[in-house]
């Protein structure tokens, strides 16, 4: 029991496999397992049934399979007292009759079960019996019926060889009789035009007569075959030659003619000039429509024409050629490609003159429909053809174009940049004719503003189609990214931008420097334009550019900031250039007054003379023009009595300083010595300064031009006493009316005491006017 | 080394000569009295320097009328002959009369001008719209009208300046009018070339270049300098916009014609380096025979950095507008500049610039 146990080893448990140790000596373990049997004297089967218990070899066991009457009964006899003897035999006897009766109850229940059961078995074995004998007389029979069939295989045999020797010649002849019909057969077709039919029947024969053709018979169907195929041959060549049939038609003849072997090199070259020739017909006619004189179709039908006609008459050939000559490798897929290539440049050379002569119109939603359609047409045989290079051939077209176009809008710009600058000279030079008020300057900038912001909003809308989703260039790389970084962005907005500000600047440059040119409010209103575009428009513009192009590539713009000083400066320029005109027509007029006049003889001043009050009128008007487009600006902080002030100072500045009683007119050392001193203490007067954007520094500079040449005019004559009284009360009249113009009236001041000291130089006798006098002239005048 | 820079101011029409010792750093003055009148414009001979000519105003019927005469300084007093003391108490000496430059009804003269190279005996004056050719004879005691010309035009034109080129031969003259720039030839009187508006407004001076022909510069009340080829006077060669008010000199140095000096209303003197169109483009040219190896490759890196024109210095001593600026004909390192108050400012050439033209 212990070996057993032991034996499947220590760890293996029953799940295992019983391969293991059992597999590998299965023999030895059945020669230990007996020799335990043989020892114990065990069936196999009870020792692996009671593994535990009393001893199943117990002999005086009652229950056990081994036990032995005489043993127990000696057992008991020598081991057991009376009593106890007495009362195993009673118990014995009572477990026999219990036994007996059960054994009894037993056998009376199943009575009728045994019975059936005999009787089954006694039946069973009757039908097995007759069984046996059916079987026996069955294998009699099969081995009769095999005999048979044998015999009859035997007998069949020679005909069924002869059978199939028959059906073979059955088929023979019927090929036979096929090849003898042959050529009526072919002419038939070729008769009723059915070449395919023909060409199929000749196909099928072909390889036979080839093989048999030393047959005399075989030869001669041959012969004729061939003569009629090569009619069929001919007449298909005729057909496709006419070529009026449609290229599908073409086609198939070519397909049947290589089928027919005709050499395919040829066949190639044949088929490409017929497609040459018609795809010609088609450039032919798109040229017309080109023609000079005629009213050409817009380019919209013309394109369409273009991709209908020529363009999908190619996509048919290559298609055709592709899947008819696909043998021929990459010789042939470039003779196509060369094919397509050459008609395709031609094709693009007619359309590329075609949007030439659309570059004129300012239709751009037409042109671009049309180049849509262009590229889009091309996009079939460019994929069926990517050797020719037609797609990007295409494209290219498209983006000259483009590019064209956006040069187109920049001059369109400018010209209508030009335009309205002409407009608004007219509009200046008008009301003066017609003696009364036009539109304002402020009303004229707003227009010149408003009307070229529409145009560049108009251009972009209009340059925009070209990157539109549904357009079908839209995506390629130079519309994403250089088209509206460099394109739109930098050659258009900002190009205009510049040219803007150039054309504003040449203004200033123009040669009729005597202002003569350009009218100084035109100047004016551009700079105030330009100052406008450096405050809000640029940034406005380049945004909105930005917002509608949605700018991916990285190349570098050029940013907001140097535009706008760019424009800046162009306002400062014209500005500063505006004062000069403006400066130069006043002096002017006090030059000419005075270098005309002879100072020495002069009267008495009984008033101002007109030229002074013309000045302080025009330099009123200049006043109300500059303030009508640029803000105030900033004065030195006057008294609130600025007039009434300005002149005590002004007079007793002449009367003490300048003419102080301890000082004689006469001395003109200490004249000069008193006016140098006062200049130590001011400040040197820049005359023709840059300006800042307000119409007091515009002010400013205007007068101090001005009063400078009076200076200098007046230093360079001669005056009589009378000339220099005349300077006196003019200058005070200039006082009275130019302090309230300028910065900085000190400056005014200066300039005029200098006027008035220098004439006071320049005589001979210098009795200055009563400043009372000079007053009640200047208040009268 | 001493320096020659008449002035006039005051009413008492003096020519003051003012000698400048250069090394002392001293300036005398003598002062010589012009009785004829209120001068106007004044030119040493270039061959006597005791003879001066003037143009001058005189009032007569209360009617300004410029004249033009020749006059010599008296003997004792002509520059470097003296070193008397300064005694501005002593009567001035008179200058002396030669000869009047008096045409009959010929109108007020503007401008004269001595023959450059001459020796001193031809003169052309400038009155009204006539440009008048002198010859001075018996050491410029008598003036004779050799040739004379007239501006032809529309209104009253009037010369406001002239200049006599120191080339080909001194037969040209440059003058100015209004805004025109005209060039004559003086043997045959006519004239041979015409800038019309050369400046935009009106021309108030004009100067050969001395060593460079048929250059010209020219400034005006547009507070422009220009500088002009006068055989092409389409297009200015170049322009200078320094001043901010009217220029009215400018002036070539004489030996070194890069430097330009300005003069302007603006109270500023300005010194502009025109290397790009002066005759000396390069540098200070040697002959390249006398180079030695070295010199010659440090010529070479001098050559290449391109020239640049440049203002050197802006001298703002004078309080009011300058009105004369010109050269030292003796040193050419050494300028004088006079303004309407009366002050003379001598200056030198900056150091840096002198050794760098130099060397």
């Amino acid at each position: 029991m212990a070996a057993a146990a032991a034996a499947p080893g220590p760890g293996s448990r029953p799940g295992d496999s019983p391969e293991g140790p059992e597999a590998e000596a299965p023999e030895r373990r059945r020669k230990a397992h007996g020799m335990l049997k043989l020892y114990y004297g065990l069936s196999e089967g009870e020792a692996a049934g009671r593994p535990s218990g009393p001893d199943p070899l117990d002999p005086t066991d009652l229950n056990g399979a081994h036990f032995d009457p005489e043993v127990y009964l000696d057992k008991l006899r020598r081991e057991c007292p009376l009593a106890q003897l007495m009362d195993s035999e009673t118990d014995m006897v009572r477990q026999i009759r219990a036994l007996d009766s059960d054994m009894q109850t037993l056998v009376y229940e199943n009575y009728n079960k045994f019975i059936s059961a005999t009787d089954t078995i006694r039946k069973m074995k009757n039908d097995f019996r007759k069984m046996e004998d059916e079987m026996d007389r069955l294998a009699t029979n099969m081995a009769v019926i095999t005999d048979f069939s044998a015999r009859i295989s035997a007998t069949l045999q020679d005909r069924h060889e002869r059978i199939t020797k028959l059906a073979g010649v059955h088929a023979l002849l019927r090929k036979l009789q096929f090849l003898f019909e042959l050529p009526s057969r072919l002419t038939k077709c070729v008769e009723l035009g059915a070449y395919g039919q023909a060409v199929r029947y000749q196909g099928r024969a072909r390889a036979v007569l080839q093989q048999y053709q030393h047959l005399p018979s075989f030869r001669a169907i041959q012969d004729d075959c061939q003569v009629i195929t090569a009619r069929l041959a001919q007449q298909l060549r005729q057909r496709f030659r006419e070529g009026g049939s449609g290229a599908p038609e073409q086609a198939e003849c070519v397909e049947l003619l290589l089928a027919l072997g005709e050499p395919a090199e040829e066949l190639c070259e044949e088929f490409l000039a017929h497609a040459r020739g018609r795809l010609e017909e088609e450039l032919r006619s798109l040229e017309a429509e080109l023609g000079p004189s005629p009213p050409a179709p817009d380019v919209l039908e013309f394109t369409d024409h273009g991709g209908s006609g020529f363009v999908g008459g190619l996509c048919q050939v290559a298609a055709a050629y592709q899947e008819l000559f696909a043998a021929q490798g990459p010789a042939g897929a470039e003779k196509l490609a060369a094919f397509a290539r050459e008609l395709g440049s031609r094709y693009f050379a007619l359309v590329e003159r075609r949007l030439a002569q659309e570059q004129g119109s300012g239709d751009n939603s037409l042109l671009v429909r049309a180049l849509d359609r262009f590229h889009r047409r091309l996009r079939a045989p460019g994929a069926l053809l990517a050797a020719a290079g037609l797609a990007e051939a295409a494209t290219e077209i498209v983006e000259r174009v483009a590019r064209e176009r956006l040069g187109h809008h920049l001059q369109g710009l400018q010209a209508a940049f030009l335009g309205s600058l002409t407009d608004v000279r007219q509009a200046l030079a008008a009301p003066r004719i017609a003696g009364k008020e036009g539109p304002g300057l402020a009303e004229l900038l707003a227009n010149v503003a408003s009307s070229i912001l529409s145009h560049i909003k108009a251009s972009l809308a209009s340059v925009h189609l070209f990157t539109a989703k549904e357009v079908s260039f839209s995506n390629k790389p130079y519309f994403r990214g250089e088209f509206c970084s460099q394109g739109v962005r930098e050659s258009l907005i900002v190009g205009f931008i510049r040219s803007m500000c150039q054309t504003a600047q040449s203004f200033c440059d123009s040669p009729g420097e005597k202002g003569g040119a350009t009218p100084p409010a035109l100047l004016l209103l551009l700079s105030r334009l330009c100052l406008d575009y450096e405050t809000a428009t640029i940034s406005y513009i380049l945004t909105l550019t930005d917002e509608q192009f949605l700018v991916q590539d990285q190349s570098p713009v050029t940013p907001v900031s140097t535009l706008c000083a760019e424009a800046r400066e162009t306002a400062r320029r014209l500005l500063t250039h505006y004062v000069k005109v403006q400066g130069l027509v006043i002096s002017q007029m006090l030059r000419k007054s005075v270098e005309t006049r002879d100072w020495l003889s002069t009267l008495e001043p009984r008033n101002v003379r007109a030229v002074m009050k013309r000045v302080v009128e025009d330099t009123t008007a200049i006043d109300v023009q500059v303030g009508l487009l640029y803000e105030e600006g900033v004065r030195k902080a006057q008294s609130s009595d600025s007039s009434k002030r300005t002149f005590s100072v002004y007079s007793s500045s002449r009367q003490q300083g300048r003419y102080a009683p301890s000082y004689t007119p006469s001395a003109p050392m200490d004249t000069n010595l008193l006016s140098n001193i006062q200049k130590l203490f001011s400040e040197r007067i820049d005359v023709f300064s840059p300006v800042e954007f307000n119409k007091v520094s515009v002010l400013t500079g205007i007068i101090k031009i001005s009063l400078k040449t009076l200076l200098e005019c007046v230093r360079l004559r001669t005056f009589g006493r009378f000339g220099l009284q005349q300077v006196q009360v003019d200058c005070h009249f200039l006082q009275l009316y130019l302090w309230r113009f300028v910065a900085d009236e000190e400056l005014v001041h200066l300039l005029l005491d200098e006027v008035v000291a220098s004439a006071a130089l320049r005589c001979p006798d210098p009795v200055p006017m009563e400043p009372s006098v000079v007053e009640v002239i200047c208040e009268r005048g | 080394m001493e320096d020659d820079a008449p002035v006039i101011y005051g009413l008492e029409f003096q020519v003051h000569v003012i000698d400048f010792d250069d090394e002392n750093n001293i300036i005398n003055k003598t002062v010589l009295l012009h009785q004829a009148g209120e001068i106007w414009h004044i030119s040493a001979s270039p061959a006597d320097r005791g003879v001066l000519a003037t143009c001058y105003s005189q009032a007569a019927d209360s009617k300004v009328v410029t004249c033009a005469a020749v006059w010599r300084m008296p003997a004792e007093l002509e520059p470097g002959s003296q070193e008397s003391p300064e005694d501005a108490a002593s009567p001035a000496h008179a200058l002396e009369l030669l000869c009047l430059l008096e045409p009959a009804a010929r109108g007020s003269t503007a401008c004269v001008a001595w023959e450059p190279a001459g020796d001193g005996k031809r003169v052309v004056s400038l009155a009204d719209s006539h440009i008048l050719l002198w010859d001075l004879e018996g050491s410029s005691s008598q003036a004779t009208l050799a040739s004379s010309a007239s501006l032809e035009g529309k209104g009253q034109l009037k010369f406001t300046t002239g200049r006599w080129s120191p080339h080909h031969n001194c037969s040209q003259v440059a003058t100015a009018n209004d805004t025109a720039i005209r060039g004559w030839d003086t043997r045959t009187m006519s004239q041979i070339y015409c800038i019309e508006s050369a400046h935009g407004q009106l021309v108030r001076d004009l100067d050969f270049n001395p060593n460079k022909q048929y250059y010209l510069a020219s400034c005006g009340d547009d507070c422009k300098v220009k500088f002009w080829d006068t055989r092409n006077v389409a297009e200015p060669v170049k322009t200078l916009e320094e001043h901010s008010h009217w220029v009215w000199n400018v002036r070539y140095n004489h030996s070194h014609d890069q430097l330009v000096l300005t003069g302007s209303s603006d109270s500023r003197v300005i010194l502009s380096n025109m290397v790009s169109i002066s005759s000396e483009p390069f540098g200070h040219l040697v002959d390249d025979d006398d180079l030695s190896d070295q010199e010659e490759r440090r010529l070479e890196e001098k050559s290449q950095e391109p020239p640049q024109d440049s203002v050197i210095a802006t001298y703002e001593e004078h309080e009011d507008s300058v009105y004369a600026v010109d050269w030292s004909s003796a040193d050419p390192w050494l300028f004088a500049s006079l303004s309407y108050d009366g002050r003379l400012v001598i200056n030198r050439v900056p150091r840096a610039l002198k050794y760098h033209i130099l060397l």
